[in-house]
């Protein structure tokens, strides 16, 4: 999908706005930017100014983003939805307006509306980096989380093509309705060659899902699933969107949760991935978290590095010509 | 008043079944002749069309707009609203009565049929069913009807609560109007901001769902069955912008089982799918929202095998600053008045071959029925001189950027239209030229 130039070139407010050659652009330049001497990094961005806009809590996102800008040399500042004029009823265009006339070059929003970041680039025209938008999109999670398989797979993590995770299975199981990180990496991963699954109960994960695209299936039974899967994603239950729906946590934990013993029974080998926050003895068992088949703390890592190379992208730079937005 | 001579049109009247080559003579608002070409030769007129080339039609009937008058003028008023009827085609138009304050009393209703309003076209008016559109204690129809309410609504919501609905249908009888409902069951619908489905579930929105139309449009059917059993009264259910198969194929039973139900369908229903919404416009963000393909071509079946009594607008300006927001939080509605014509040609005439007079029934004759408007929706001797003059093969686009209304929110900028108003009459006087 190639969107139209009423985004600035450098935008990611969708997985589907990246082609394959991008992705891979994105990885190549992640690994390059790691490699690269502190002092030099801290060069690349000098002088810039980085927004980052949130209406919704963060820990890894936001500190991720900001602790990549300042690698960068940029000079960030935050803007929470808390101690802003956005309290007063500013609303997202005029609070954007007013980040660009402050000097903002690239706007890093986190927001609870789906597709308010759609809405903030066309009205300032600046770059900006969806850092989780309501029930939508977390692109920038999605892009960790490959970075993460591929790493740990060691599948060569500078760069990739439409077969590079050909084969591979990936579960991502729980509240799928409300999961932004569960639409990016469904939308992303199969157009590398992998098989996504789907697991939960019908209330979090509606038949609709299916029209994310091709290679996405819908499992319900978790057993059934983690035997095909090689990495198996696990989601949080998200309180704060289900809106009245109702749930028998106890039922959810015998059928949904990840522990020691179906792992070792279904999936003994597999990645285990959790976009976090997690909630321990709910969806995971602690032992799984913090066992050797867990990828989690890698996956906070990869955030860093691979939000760094979307700053550099936002901000012009990095030597994309296949940018597609 | 001035005559107006209209000559060499092909003139389209579904009333009277013509569909050829007329010239009219429109005289003290009325029309005085429809007769053969050269018949009227030597008459003099203040005014002559040449409508060679270009049919001649009653002027456009639309039962459904928000003119935003009074309270939200900023969005639209009566007299910028109906100039955008008149650059549509349309000669009368039935304004909703969710204003500010809500249209629910004589007072109310007599401050917006006001000529001092400054309405361009023919103005009715359908005042709120229940008070304040509360969905409670129901209005006083009867003083309301001899202040000339041609049905009632609590249109942007629905009357949800059957007793309220039944005593709304009986009193409506009555008094001889519709009931014009909007069918949402709002308990099912809370937060939602587009149609349920995968394009929903791809964009994060939560989605109405079918059921949330249906079931509405079933109860309301049911209501009027035990009424005619009950009661011995035939009261006319109007089911406003149907956008559903399902909500469809109940009231085409319903007119089967002899009913006394009638429907309209939106140009926006017909025309565009959910997957207009692209990435989050709010010009394709309205209640009930854009369905999936196979409920807009269930619209598009239901319309040509007459199932579909009419279509209406529901034209609903709102200003860019609301427009401009997070899709969650911008508000419903969109203009429709200028683009409803080139609309229906292109869709239903160009893509379905449905024949002109059809369509042209469909805007006028057919509308004007629901709401009983003596006198319109029909080009004959007597009848209003309410005329619209429209090439029917003229493909043009539609530029948002001229439009009449005080608001911009169309999702149509830049879309094909087939068929252009040249000229519109409304009581003999020529209220937009083209």
């Amino acid at each position: 999908m190639v969107r139209s130039s009423k985004y600035a070139a450098g935008c990611l407010l969708s997985v589907r706005d990246l082609s394959v050659a991008d992705v891979s652009a994105v990885l190549g330049l992640t690994t390059r930017l790691e490699a690269m001497p502190k002092v030099e990094r801290a060069e690349i961005l000098a002088g810039r100014r980085i927004a980052l806009l949130f209406y919704e809590s963060s820990t890894r996102t936001r500190t991720s983003f900001e602790l990549a800008a300042k690698s960068l040399g940029a000079t960030t500042t935050l803007v929470s939805d808390k101690s802003s004029s956005i309290e007063k009823g500013e609303s997202l265009k005029d609070t954007g307006l007013t980040l660009r006339a402050l000097g903002a070059e690239c706007i890093i929003l986190r927001h609870p509306a789906s597709g308010a970041p759609f809405l903030l680039a066309r009205e300032t025209g600046l770059a900006v980096l969806n850092a989780g938008d309501g029930m939508h999109e977390h692109p920038s999670q999605a892009l960790l989380d490959l970075r993460t398989i591929l790493t740990r797979l060691g599948l060569g993590a500078s760069r990739v093509d439409a077969d590079s995770l050909r084969g591979l299975t990936v579960v991502i199981t729980g509240d799928i309705l409300h999961s932004r990180v569960a639409r990016s990496n469904a939308m992303l991963l199969p157009r590398l060659g992998a098989k996504v699954l789907l697991c939960g109960p019908e209330k979090l994960l509606p038949e609709d899902a299916l029209g994310l695209g091709e290679g996405v299936e819908i499992v319900r039974d978790l057993d059934a699933a983690l035997s095909r899967a090689q990495v198996a994603m696990m989601l949080r239950i998200q309180k704060e969107r289900l809106a009245g729906l109702e749930l028998d946590l106890g039922d959810y934990i015998a059928r949904y949760q990840l522990n020691g013993e179906r792992l070792a029974a279904r999936a003994p080998k597999a990645l285990v991935m959790h976009p976090g926050p997690m909630i321990r003895g709910l969806e995971i068992a602690g032992d799984v978290a913090d066992g050797p088949n867990s990828a989690i703390e890698e996956q906070v890592s990869h955030g860093l590095a691979v939000r760094s190379a979307l700053l550099v992208r936002a901000n012009g730079l990095g030597g994309f010509e296949s940018v597609t937005v | 008043m001035s005559d107006v001579l209209i000559l060499n049109g092909r003139v389209i009247d579904p009333v009277s079944g013509v569909d050829d080559a007329r010239d009219v003579l429109l005289r003290d608002g009325r029309v005085a002749a429809v007769d053969s070409p050269g018949a009227l030769k030597g008459v003099a007129a203040a005014e002559t069309i040449d409508a060679a080339g270009m049919v001649v039609a009653p002027g456009l009937v639309d039962v459904h707009v928000h003119l935003r008058e009074p309270g939200q003028t900023y969005k639209e008023t009566i007299a910028t609203g109906t100039a955008a009827a008149a650059a549509g085609g349309f000669t009368a138009v039935v304004a909703m009565p969710n204003t500010v304050p809500v249209n629910d009393s004589v007072a109310g209703l007599n401050w917006m049929l006001d000529a001092a309003r400054g309405s361009v076209v023919k103005l009715f008016a359908m005042p709120a069913a229940t008070v304040g559109s509360m969905g409670g204690e129901l209005t006083d129809f009867d003083a309301l009807c001899k202040a000339g309410a041609v049905g009632f609504t609590d249109d942007g919501k629905p009357v949800l609560e059957d007793h309220v609905m039944r005593a709304a249908l009986v009193a409506a009888a009555r008094a001889g109007v519709p009931v014009s409902q909007h069918a949402e069951d709002t308990r099912l619908t809370g937060g939602c901001s587009m149609n349920a489905g995968p394009v929903a579930f791809r964009l994060g929105l939560r989605g109405m769902t079918v059921e949330a139309e249906a079931r509405i449009v079933e109860r309301d059917i049911r209501l009027l069955r035990e009424i005619e059993k009950a009661e011995g009264l035939r009261p006319h259910l109007h089911v406003q912008h149907v956008s559903t198969a399902r909500a469809m194929d109940a009231i085409r039973q319903a007119k089967r089982e002899g009913l006394h139900v009638t429907c309209e369908v939106a140009p926006h229903h017909f025309a565009l799918t959910d997957e207009a919404i692209g990435d989050y416009d709010t010009r394709a963000k309205m209640n009930p929202p854009l369905r999936a393909e196979a409920d807009r071509a269930a619209m598009v079946a239901a319309l040509v095998d007459g199932t579909v009594d009419c279509i209406a607008t529901d034209h609903a300006p709102h200003a860019a600053h609301e427009k401009e927001q997070e899709f969650e939080r911008a508000p419903n509605g969109i203009t429709g008045l200028e683009t409803a014509l080139g609309l229906a040609l292109r869709v239903l005439h160009k893509g379905q071959a449905m024949p002109l007079a059809r369509v042209v029934q469909l805007m006028s004759a057919a509308p004007a029925g629901i709401v009983e408007m003596d006198g319109r929706g029909a080009l004959r001797v007597g009848s209003f001189a309410d005329v619209v003059v429209f090439d029917a093969a003229a493909e043009w686009s539609f530029d948002v950027a001229k439009t009449r209304s005080k608001s911009r929110n169309s999702p149509f900028d830049g879309a094909a239209m087939l068929g252009r108003v040249m000229t519109t009459v409304c009581e003999g006087r020529v209220v937009y030229r083209g």
